[in-house]
């Protein structure tokens, strides 16, 4: 399974900012291992993020997209202490859910 | 791939529907990737993929801000943001016209959400990066060359 993403989401003036940083090796496909091999590709496709439960932020990703992903978007509202939840699925079928609150 | 599902059902423990979801995300996979926009992300061309989208010839705006590195060191970890001042925004793509696949991510944003997000993307040269709007039904676009000086793409 993939490790923990770091999310962090911060309130000021009405706005909630929220910045994650998946770990995910976002292979392309394209490369080739010493071998000769082409590794196959692995990559998040799809991301929402939710502000308790109401949708804040859905992704699509490829294969260009960085190893260990890093995103950052705002939203208006959200309170202190509220919880922002981040889910991802990669092209394998893997997901990953991980919460946070707004500090 | 059972020892998966266990995981995965640990994760979501306690978030209700999201966690459901991720749980039917994960047995049946094809059922999650059928949202996934396999035809945009496999455009191999700027033109197909705008196609795809059903943007057609997208204006250049002002009001679409595309906030790029002039010069990338590392072709691996490229900062991208997109501004887009345009009322009624609800999509934001990127797409860097000379990778294999050029389409990056694309963004749906609800109401509530402020039409700004920032990524890393990578890039095997030095290329066109172009910023593609939808505001109120409508397509924009920005564009700005990245120069690279080391690509990210391949070994």
């Amino acid at each position: 399974m993939a490790s923990p993403m770091r999310i962090r989401a911060a309130a000021k003036d009405g706005v909630t900012e929220v910045r994650v940083l998946m770990s995910h090796v976002m292979e392309t496909g394209q490369r080739k291992d010493s071998s000769g091999e082409v590794i196959p590709a692995h990559f998040i496709t799809e991301l929402t993020a939710r502000h308790n439960d109401k949708l804040v932020l859905s992704a699509e990703f490829g294969p260009s997209v960085s190893t260990n992903p890093y995103l950052a978007f705002k939203f208006k509202g959200g309170e202190k202490g509220d919880k922002v939840t981040v889910s991802w699925v990669d092209n394998k079928g893997d997901s990953r859910t991980d919460e946070a609150q707004i500090a | 791939m059972n020892h998966q599902r266990r995981d995965a059902l640990k994760a979501g423990g306690g978030l209700g529907v999201l966690g459901l979801l991720a749980t039917v995300g994960l047995i049946r996979p094809e059922t999650a990737h059928a949202a996934w926009n396999e035809q945009a992300f496999g455009a191999k061309s700027l033109d197909a993929a705008f196609e795809v989208l059903g943007a057609g010839k997208p204006a250049v705006s002002d009001d679409v801000v595309l906030n790029t590195p002039d010069i990338a060191e590392n072709g691996a970890v490229v900062p991208v943001g997109v501004v887009s001042k345009l009322p009624g925004t609800e999509y934001v793509a990127i797409m860097i016209e000379k990778n294999p696949y050029m389409l990056a991510a694309s963004f749906t944003i609800p109401e509530g959400t402020q039409a700004e997000v920032q990524t890393r993307v990578k890039m095997g040269q030095t290329s066109d990066v172009y910023a593609l709007v939808k505001a109120d039904g409508k397509f924009y676009m920005a564009k700005k060359e990245v120069k690279v000086t080391l690509g990210g793409c391949g070994g």
